[in-house]
């Protein structure tokens, strides 16, 4: 548990991306960005995942698709929303099919915005995201020892 | 004979960056039929039109897809300038032709690493995404963005880009083009991924045409047909061009279809570049479309024929702004394609169709 933040998981789920913000995450995580220098690696798998990065706005079809995924995550864990979409809705706040940021249907720790947004800026918020990730396992092992 | 089973495939999925479900049916390891399921990405984008003046709009169609977010402002320009009966300059038609061919190689070479990836070559997929970076490189010094742009505009294009650039350009592109002949060995030589790919999936000339396929998808099973040779735009002034085309109609012919385009989109650039002209970059566009006004465009996507339908009203909004997109298109195709396949090569068969769902749900 101790050593979750030297080697974060990450599972990456499209919510209503245009693409744009997914093939930065990827490009993050390949040769150029190459998070995995840090231990980090992209799962498929939500159960061994620590770190949930979400792209795109929330609408009616996906809300439970991601809500699913974050509830198959296992504590602690951390949600960075990739992108304006993700955070607000962005350039398509007011299309009828959205319901706005991912904040609606999970809380989110690290909010990344950009059109699309930038591989650098991913990174910076993954490396937030584990400062996050440390605090929660933290504050989960004070309460086993209070209980 | 074992009983039919359906396995839920999607939408998250580890070998799909976007949200695609089909319910696969399954006899043992053999599968029946797949149901696409579709909307995960549904927002609804063709509605903004009334909300957005003409030239507004030109930011939310290049978001419809971040891959094709080139082609999309183009086409969508084409379309509004054919409504208005706007001639561009001939600089920007090439400027256009240009950003949009570097925009098929940066979108075939990110294809062919994901498919590695669904065969579980992860390494090739490391090397194409190094590549693709490369290009990308091109983009962001020529346009400021990595993957959209927003330099195209109704009446021409935002930014030029002078001679340094251009022997720039050049100079990374023949770097690109001596690595990219690695790496399409190992995709067309390499026995392990022909083992994959040989064989499997195979959709025949006749079910391409009757389900209406486009695209490297289509031009697989020897459909000869893309939206380049017609000539429209830039597209007009190039010397020769002839659709890259296979028989075989397999995972491997699409394979090779889209890498030899690669290779075909980087000799279209140089062409472009050694005879671009000089002159304006844009005009300027004023009023707006007359009411009752209609104009459709076509233009070949990375991923095979877009079409724009457009109609006006009167006023800076337009009344209607419809797409079609190539991978709604080949969702037929791709069950065709899926059904009576391995259970193992459903990875395969979906991303040698190159779907790019957010184009297709809008």
């Amino acid at each position: 548990m101790a050593y979750n933040s030297k080697s974060p998981w990450v599972i990456h789920y499209d919510a209503s991306s245009c693409n744009g913000c997914d093939i930065e995450v990827l490009a993050a995580l390949c040769p150029g960005f190459d998070v995995e220098r840090f231990g980090i690696i992209n799962t498929g798998n939500p159960k061994h995942a620590d770190i949930f990065l979400v792209t795109g706005s929330v609408n009616e079809q996906n809300i439970k698709v991601v809500q699913e995924i974050y509830d198959q995550m296992l504590e602690p864990k951390a949600v960075v929303a990739c992108g304006i979409c993700a955070c607000s809705g962005g350039v398509f706040h007011d299309c009828y099919n959205v319901l706005g940021g991912v904040d609606k249907a999970i809380p989110v720790d690290v909010y990344v915005p950009g059109c699309a947004v930038r591989p650098e800026a991913i990174i910076d918020g993954v490396v937030q995201a584990i400062g996050i990730l440390d605090e929660k396992a933290k504050a989960m092992a004070q309460q086993k020892k209070g209980a | 004979m074992g009983k039919a089973t359906v396995i839920p495939f999607g939408p998250q999925h580890p070998v799909l960056p976007e949200p695609l479900h089909l319910d696969l049916v399954v006899e043992d390891e053999k599968v029946l039929e797949a149901i696409p399921q579709i909307g995960f990405v549904h927002r609804g984008l063709e509605k903004l039109v009334e909300t957005r003046d003409y030239n507004q709009f030109i930011f939310i169609a290049e978001r419809i897809c971040g891959i094709c977010a080139f082609g999309h402002s183009m086409g969508y320009a084409e379309t509004v300038e054919s409504l208005m009966g706007v001639e561009i300059p001939k600089r920007a038609e090439y400027l256009r032709v240009i950003w949009h061919e570097l925009s098929r190689v940066h979108s075939h070479i990110l294809w062919l690493g994901l498919a590695a990836d669904a065969f579980g070559f992860e390494s090739l997929f490391m090397h194409c995404w190094r590549l693709r970076e490369r290009v990308l490189d091109i983009f962001e010094k020529t346009t400021g963005g990595r993957v959209i742009f927003s330099v195209v505009k109704v009446g021409g294009v935002v930014r030029d880009i002078d001679a340094v650039q251009f022997a720039e350009i050049k100079r990374v592109l023949e770097g690109i083009k001596d690595d990219y002949r690695q790496i399409m060995n190992a995709f067309l030589k390499d026995s392990s991924v022909k083992n994959r790919t040989v064989g499997v999936g195979h959709v025949s000339h006749e079910d391409a045409l009757a389900l209406s396929m486009v695209g490297p998808f289509a031009r697989a099973s020897s459909v000869n047909y893309d939206v380049r040779m017609l000539g429209r735009g830039g597209y007009a002034e190039l010397a020769d061009f002839r659709p890259i085309l296979d028989d075989q109609g397999d995972c491997y012919a699409r394979c090779k279809v889209r890498a030899l385009e690669v290779l075909q989109s980087i000799d279209i650039i140089e062409e472009m570049i050694s005879r671009i002209p000089e002159g304006d970059i844009s005009v300027s566009v004023k009023g707006s479309p007359v009411a009752g006004s209609e104009a459709s465009n076509v233009v070949e996507q990375p991923r095979g024929e877009c079409y724009y339908y457009a109609r006006g009203n009167g006023t800076k909004n337009l009344e209607r702004m419809r797409m079609r997109t190539p991978t709604s298109q080949n969702l037929a195709g791709m069950t065709a394609a899926l059904k009576g396949c391995d259970l193992a090569d459903v990875n395969n068969i979906i991303l040698t169709i190159d779907p790019c769902i957010s184009c297709t749900e809008r």
